[in-house]
């Protein structure tokens, strides 16, 4: 474990990205995840890599699958507006099955929106967000230490299903500092067969491309790809259970909010109320299984999200609508109070789950 | 029972408020306790708003925002009007006097008024009245100190200006020793 | 019996898709006779833009990305920054590299990414069926311009040579055609000299080759061929519109 420091959360996803062996980022500033841009320029050089700052985040995606079809690890950055402008160049790494990580430091919106944390980009996220049918495997950290820790694990998840991981962080998360621990473990490395390393007139040519202009070789490769999908979804599913074991109502959040109902939830504790939380780590898959478990102990559910209620609908297919599903939310940039958040709990808990 | 102290820093842009923050939260880190440092953040413009929350604990951290602050820290009439109201009963609220006419009218809470400015100005370290006031909230503070001051000013203090490690320990020192 | 007369090596056996008396043919067939002959095969990468050559990657043997409309510069941006070992190139027609994609090839002149791009200019977009180009000339009918390209209401074509022109970072910009043998025999010297910079590490090549389109210009081959030098040259002027290391050598 190496010696522990104070980084923001911009900056120990830039710093873990190196370490994880990504040595090309393309960037373009925009508040708040310009330090992740700003840490780059200043290490890149120094580590014989590249930072480039595109000409727009449509560029700067599009620089990223030029790396990726290289075979080699690429990361970009940006906060929910240029993430927008990301959404056409995701969709063609998607088409063309190639591993990449895209980090989402969200804010308010919709349109320019605010610059304050948000995460009203849920469904951006973990829906697709670009046209056609595909996923990202997007993880939320909730601390700085999982700024970095998610940032190894997205790299490697990347490659391991050759598809784009996405880092669905908030302008909280971005900005605060708490102790770090970077280190990278063991880094894997997986073939790349289909990389354009040039013929070297030794191969059949490789083509990255995302055009089938038969529709029946469309439609098959839609199929296999959802079967990776499937294969995600049994395997890599992240969450955090916390007071769970006896819990009546379960709080679900992601990102800083989960940090806001854990207060919410001690003190809900400390007066008798039983209540814990499921907190997804991997917002794609989705934590289904242990919310539609929870969903035959626990009485009701409350979703503390800053978004109009967009996880709420992911939370109530997981459950199959089985339980009442009440939504604790803030948006614009604001963040739920503790407070706010206990008399959610308690609301709740005096309906008996019922209103 | 497990102890926690939430800070809340507040000022102008260009007092050194993150920095202030930021070096109570390497001591409490170098002492082995949890911290996290939260900075309010906005258009970037000198001599606006900022200000910090600074939580260091002995247990992990849930919420990383100070709205009710155990100890404040204003070092601009702005931020008192703001925030005096939120500081907990029993709290700490400490006024940088010079640039601060205004009496805290709470009686629930202990108030200390240092007039950081000027002696940042006498002292001629005149850019250094935020770790004045940080020397004096290092003595009223249960549980902090002096302990630790130097390992947590070289991590805070760029490399470039190594020199000014001394005249920070300087200003927490006077800080720390005013009577007021 | 001797052989006359072959197709280049880097050609694939693919029968390209395009319409009876496209240029296009052409343009592929010169861009690989220059891989031939520089020797550079087996280290070419090329960027496939979208519009009617979205398949050159089927026709040419180098390894091959497909690029988003517009995105080819920034594409083989990120190629090139990978291993500036290779050789990066992009082909893109009008609609893409001088509508969609300004800003990409702008900006990746202005870097002096150290690419080579192939630049299609036929007027029109061919793909989709024949509607207006920035380049489409004014007056033109196209169909999304029925009644003639008005520029009181829809602007002017975009030059892209004479723009390029003036962004320092370009290295290397010239204008040619394919409507004559003579042309066709500059065309292959300038595409050929694009490359060899781009070998040498000189910097952003930009080849504009005037090209026809003669399916959506309603012409037959021989008379589009005709109108190339009737229309098109006049408006968009052959020749070299920057070199800087011929501007160097002349100080």
């Amino acid at each position: 474990m190496s010696e522990k420091v104070l980084m923001k959360g911009n900056e120990a996803i830039a710093e873990a990205a190196i370490l994880a062996g990504c040595h090309h980022y393309f960037g373009y500033p925009i508040t708040p995840q310009t330090e992740v841009a700003a840490y780059m320029a200043k290490r890149m050089p120094k580590i014989g890599g590249t930072f480039l700052q595109a000409e727009s985040e449509v560029s700067a995606i599009n620089m990223v699958i030029g790396v990726a079809s290289t075979g080699k690890r690429v990361m970009t950055s940006s906060s929910s507006p240029g993430v927008s402008l990301k959404a056409e160049g995701i969709s063609y790494l998607a088409g063309c099955d190639l591993p990449a990580v895209v980090v989402n430091v969200q804010r308010g919106g919709p349109g320019l929106g605010g610059i304050q944390p948000s995460q009203s980009d849920y469904f951006q996220s973990v829906k697709g967000g670009g046209h056609g049918d595909y996923h990202n495997i997007v993880l939320a950290p909730a601390s700085v230490q999982e700024m970095a820790s998610l940032t190894f694990k997205a790299f490697d998840l990347a490659d391991k299903y050759s598809m784009v991981s996405m880092i669905l962080a908030d302008g909280t998360m971005g900005q605060m500092m708490e102790p770090v621990s970077l280190d990278a473990g063991e880094v894997n490395t997986y073939e790349k067969p289909w990389a354009l390393t040039g013929t070297n007139c030794e191969r059949k040519h490789n083509i990255v491309n995302s055009l089938y202009l038969k529709p029946e070789a469309l439609d098959q490769k839609n199929f296999e790809r959802y079967e990776k999908y499937k294969t995600i979804e049994e395997n890599e599913v992240m969450y955090e259970e916390y007071l769970m074991d006896d819990a009546e109502i379960c709080v679900v959040s992601f990102g800083i909010t989960a940090r806001v109902a854990k207060n919410a939830i001690n003190e809900a504790r400390a007066k008798g109320v039983k209540v814990g939380m499921i907190r997804p780590i991997t917002l794609w898959p989705f934590p289904k299984k242990v919310l539609n478990e929870a969903a035959d102990k626990c009485k009701a559910f409350i979703s503390v999200e800053m978004s109009m209620g967009q996880m709420i609908e992911d939370i109530e297919l997981a459950i199959r609508c089985k339980k009442p599903v009440y939504l604790c939310n803030r948006v614009g940039g604001m963040i739920p109070t503790p407070e706010e958040v206990l008399a959610k709990i308690d609301e709740v808990n005096e309906n008996g789950g019922a209103f | 029972m497990s102890k926690s102290c939430k800070l809340l820093f507040a000022g102008f842009g260009g007092q050194g408020i993150l920095f202030a923050g930021k070096f109570l939260a390497y001591k409490g880190l170098i002492e082995d306790k949890q911290v996290s440092w939260l900075p309010s953040y906005g258009p970037e413009m000198r001599g606006g708003t900022a200000n910090c929350s600074v939580i260091i604990s002995d247990e992990p951290i849930g919420s990383p925002i100070v709205d009710a602050p155990d100890v404040l820290i204003a070092m601009n009439l702005p931020s008192l009007e703001k925030y005096e109201n939120a500081v907990v009963s029993g709290g700490k609220i400490f006024i940088d006097s010079t640039l601060i006419d205004k009496k805290v009218e709470r009686t629930d809470v202990d108030v200390y008024y240092i007039p950081a400015t000027q002696m940042a100005y006498d002292n001629n370290i005149k850019t250094l009245a935020n770790m004045i006031i940080t020397g004096k909230v290092l003595k009223e503070v249960e549980d902090f100190s002096l302990d630790n001051i130097d390992a947590a000013l070289k991590k805070v203090v760029s490399a470039r200006k190594i020199e000014l490690l001394g005249v920070n320990e300087t200003a927490i020192k006077s800080g720390y020793d005013y009577e007021g | 019996m001797s052989v006359v007369f072959e197709k280049p090596k880097s050609l694939t056996d693919a029968v390209l898709h395009y319409c009876p008396g496209c240029t296009h043919g052409i343009i592929h067939r010169l861009v690989a006779e220059v891989i031939d002959e520089l020797g550079i095969e087996g280290k070419t990468i090329g960027v496939a833009p979208v519009g009617c050559a979205v398949m050159a990657y089927d026709y040419f043997t180098c390894d091959f990305v497909q690029a988003a409309h517009g995105r080819a510069p920034a594409v083989a941006t990120g190629v090139k920054r990978s291993d500036p070992s290779k050789i990066v190139f992009t082909y893109q027609g009008d609609g893409d590299l001088a509508a969609i994609g300004t800003a990409e090839t702008v900006h990746s002149a202005a870097r002096r990414e150290n690419i080579t791009v192939i630049f299609v200019n036929n007027a029109i977009y061919g793909m989709t069926g024949g509607q207006m180009a920035p380049t489409t000339l004014p007056g033109q009918v196209t169909q999304t311009s029925p009644y003639g390209r008005d520029v009181e209401t829809v602007g002017y074509p975009v030059k892209v040579c004479e723009l390029l022109s003036n962004v320092d970072g370009a290295a290397y910009v010239e204008r040619v055609a394919v409507n004559n043998v003579k042309n066709v025999k500059n065309a292959k010297k300038a595409i050929k000299k694009a490359f060899q910079n781009q070998i040498e590490g000189k910097g952003f090549s930009l080849i504009e080759v005037v090209s026809t389109c003669p399916t959506n210009w309603g012409m037959t081959p021989e008379k589009a061929l005709e109108w190339v030098d009737e229309k098109m040259i006049p408006y968009y002027p052959l020749g070299v519109y920057k070199d800087i290391y011929a501007e160097e050598e002349a100080k």
